[in-house]
């Protein structure tokens, strides 16, 4: 049993810490990058379009967040109890507001 | 050994304390607890996720009806600031990091450094923020009695916004609704910048704590948890900052 547990608690070394942080700079130099640049847009259907720049800019950030999530805040190190809490909460925003979203978004469809 | 050995050996299981002293005795072992409390954090730092999300989206629907008076708000925002903004937060979560292995290897000096520059760093991304809201209480955006739309109404009146964007001049309804746009701007930042101060509060009383050598002899819960609860803080601001700063750009 105290096998099992010697291994739980993982220190995660400096390095990788500055690795992280170096990677969030980068992250964020990048978006700032991008929002100066026009990526323009895909007309997916008459009166649906996706505009690249808010795709980009929330992309990186997810990626930001994925970094400091496993990383500075271990759950990459973490039980898998505490894994299937993070991605089951997470999993349950992303469903409440995408399903929000949806409903507010396309009220007005073929209204026009 | 374990309390359950006591328990088997019908010996009170006070009168052993083969466990560090800050192992409550309701738990196993030192790691039950120490994984038990994290879930917890855990558990918490989820109802705040629903929490700022609900901001999120309210602010993502308003952001689709109202679009071009969000848009042109959004452009008073300084990406200078707010860039510098997210590289102190994001160095103010490395430090945290760096205190949370400090105390895991139980180095006392590198752990009150870090704790510091950690502080320091927050009481700087909230300076930073006290000028940026300064300034919309100066250009009387602030939303209330004496919110004012010229900046929308006669972009040219504002220089220093039209000489970057050139922002075509807002019906006189349509720049009504870039009050919604500051109204969830300050709910947002404002939220985000309590949840700050809460943390810079619990950072100094922990500074106090790591002096006398509180989080150095092992049990690094505390430390652990409230570095959960900054980088959490943290990732909010990433969020904030391509929402509020970027996306209107183009």
């Amino acid at each position: 049993m105290s096998e099992q547990h010697e291994q739980q608690h993982h220190i995660v070394s400096p390095a990788t810490y500055a690795m992280v942080f170096f990677s969030l700079l980068v992250g964020t130099a990048l978006t700032v990058l991008a929002s100066y640049f026009d990526l323009g847009e895909w007309h997916i259907a008459p009166g649906l379009t996706l505009f690249w720049n808010p795709v980009v800019a929330l992309a990186i950030a997810t990626t930001k967040m994925m970094l400091v999530v496993l990383f500075f805040m271990h759950v990459k190190y973490s039980p898998k109890l505490t894994k299937l809490t993070v991605a089951s909460g997470l999993f349950m925003f992303l469903v409440l507001v995408g399903m929000t979203l949806a409903d507010y978004f396309t009220r007005a469809w073929g209204r026009w | 050994m374990s309390d359950s050995t006591a328990i088997a050996n019908g010996a009170p299981a006070e009168a052993q304390h083969e466990h560090p002293p800050y192992q409550r005795h309701h738990f196993a072992s030192v790691e039950q607890q120490a994984d038990t409390t994290n879930f917890a954090m855990w558990l918490f730092l989820l109802t705040e996720v629903m929490f700022f999300g609900g901001l999120f989206t309210a602010y993502l629907i308003m952001r689709n009806w109202y679009y071009q008076p969000f848009v042109d708000a959004s452009h008073q925002l300084s990406i200078f600031w707010g860039t510098a903004n997210t590289a102190v937060l994001i160095a103010s979560s490395f430090t945290m990091a760096m205190a949370v292995w400090s105390a895991e290897v139980r180095r006392k000096g590198t752990l009150l450094l870090f704790l510091c520059l950690t502080l320091v760093f927050g009481f700087i991304f909230l300076g930073i923020k006290g000028i940026e809201w300064h300034e919309k209480w100066e250009k009387h955006h602030i939303p209330g009695e004496h919110y004012s739309v010229q900046s929308f109404v006669n972009p040219q009146s504002d220089p220093e916004v039209y000489k970057e964007y050139h922002d075509a001049p807002l019906p006189a309804d349509a720049a009504q609704k870039t009050v919604e746009y500051f109204f969830l701007y300050f709910a947002m930042t404002g939220m985000h910048a309590l949840h700050m101060v809460i943390g810079v509060g619990i950072l100094i009383f922990m500074i106090f704590r790591a002096r006398s050598g509180a989080y150095t002899t092992g049990h690094v819960t505390f430390v652990e948890n409230f570095g959960l609860y900054w980088h959490f803080v943290d990732i909010i601001w990433i969020y904030l900052f391509a929402l509020l700063y970027l996306i209107s750009r183009h």
